[in-house]
């Protein structure tokens, strides 16, 4: 924070190089900025770690150990309707955001219970996709292709998981505490968290599912 | 964070719009969900057609996957390139670098290492 005093040139004020002309400090940014940009750092430490488990994937796609491959494992159906599910729990929180800034409870709660219930749909057709493959003897001790597959596809599942506890968990403290300061930095938070992991479901259903089935 | 003008409080929390009524937000998340939308339909259908010349697949998917990310983060990110986003730009910016090191790295080294060994298999027969 205090480095940014230097950056005030250009802009006819500040002026901390010259003449001696010093404007009065900024002070340190609003909560609400520093709290949504150490989560964002967060979240970018955490597609760091998505990004390992892309590259183990990426390697192992061939190691197959004479089991089955990606192209006779994937069901595109289920994965583009998991994929619509997803984008429109981002809409929907999306819309959740917008009516906590407008203090609307009711478009609040109905936003939030609409991406509640998009996440559920898609964690149940992820964990019945999962539940198949075991079932037919494709589960991840099958292969290392298998392996990798069920570590990325899981983790991110794990973070639906996370990101729908914490949905309630908000709901919660909106019933009962109001749009208060706090409880709106933590619905920003939120809203960054979900967006992100659709983001990483972008990279998991071309990477993994398209590009893991083409010949 | 980013005191480009003297007050702190135009700098943009990540996630965060500028002074918007609530019908240019909501649009901003409609043209956004139409979007991705369209990239999604647009990678499912060219991951099975078999119109266009095969090999070209895997780079369509992959620039298909990259432009929907973009649209994630400008369209529900609000992540811009405004000079009250530098901090959080900057961040991202340094993140990619990261992942490109590590899958760019990764992928490069094993196939590296897949053509420059012979399979087990072979080794084991030389000895």
């Amino acid at each position: 924070m205090a480095i940014a005093a230097t950056a005030g040139h250009g802009h006819g004020h500040g002026d901390p190089h010259h003449i001696g002309l010093v404007i009065e400090h900024p002070g340190p940014a609003p909560k609400r900025v520093v709290t949504g940009f150490g989560f964002w750092i967060f979240l970018l430490s955490d597609i760091v770690m998505f990004s390992c488990f892309f590259a183990a994937y990426a390697v192992l796609l061939g190691q197959t150990a004479d089991g089955p491959k990606g192209a006779e494992l994937f069901d595109q159906r289920n994965v583009a309707i998991e994929t619509v599910c997803l984008l429109l729990s981002s809409f929907t929180c999306g819309m959740a955001s917008i009516a906590a800034d407008v203090r609307n409870r009711l478009w609040f709660y109905l936003a939030m219970a609409a991406t509640g219930v998009l996440g559920l749909i898609f964690l149940a057709l992820e964990f019945r996709e999962f539940a198949a493959l075991v079932a037919r003897g494709a589960g991840p001790t099958r292969s290392a292709f298998l392996t990798a597959f069920f570590t990325l596809v899981g983790c991110h599942g794990l973070h639906v998981t996370a990101g729908i506890l914490w949905l309630l968990t908000m709901m919660a403290q909106v019933f009962a505490k109001g749009f208060r300061a706090d409880i709106m930095r933590r619905l920003l938070c939120f809203a960054l968290f979900w967006h992100a992991l659709d983001i990483i479901w972008v990279a998991v259903f071309s990477v993994v599912y398209l590009l893991g089935s083409t010949p | 964070m980013s005191e480009l003008s003297d007050h702190s409080d135009t700098s943009f929390a990540p996630g965060d719009e500028g002074e918007h009524d609530v019908g240019a937000r909501v649009l901003g998340y409609v043209i956004g969900l139409a979007l991705a939308l369209l990239l999604t339909a647009t990678s499912f259908f060219v991951a099975g057609t078999t119109l266009v010349w095969q090999p070209s697949i895997p780079v369509a998917l992959i620039v298909l996957a990259i432009a929907q990310m973009g649209v994630h983060l400008v369209f529900f990110l609000h992540i811009t390139t405004g000079p009250d986003n530098t901090n959080n730009v900057l961040a991202l910016a340094f993140g990619l670098f990261i992942v490109f090191l590590v899958v760019g790295g990764s992928v490069w080294i094993m196939s590296h290492l897949n053509q420059n060994m012979p399979p087990m298999d072979q080794i084991m027969r030389m000895q």
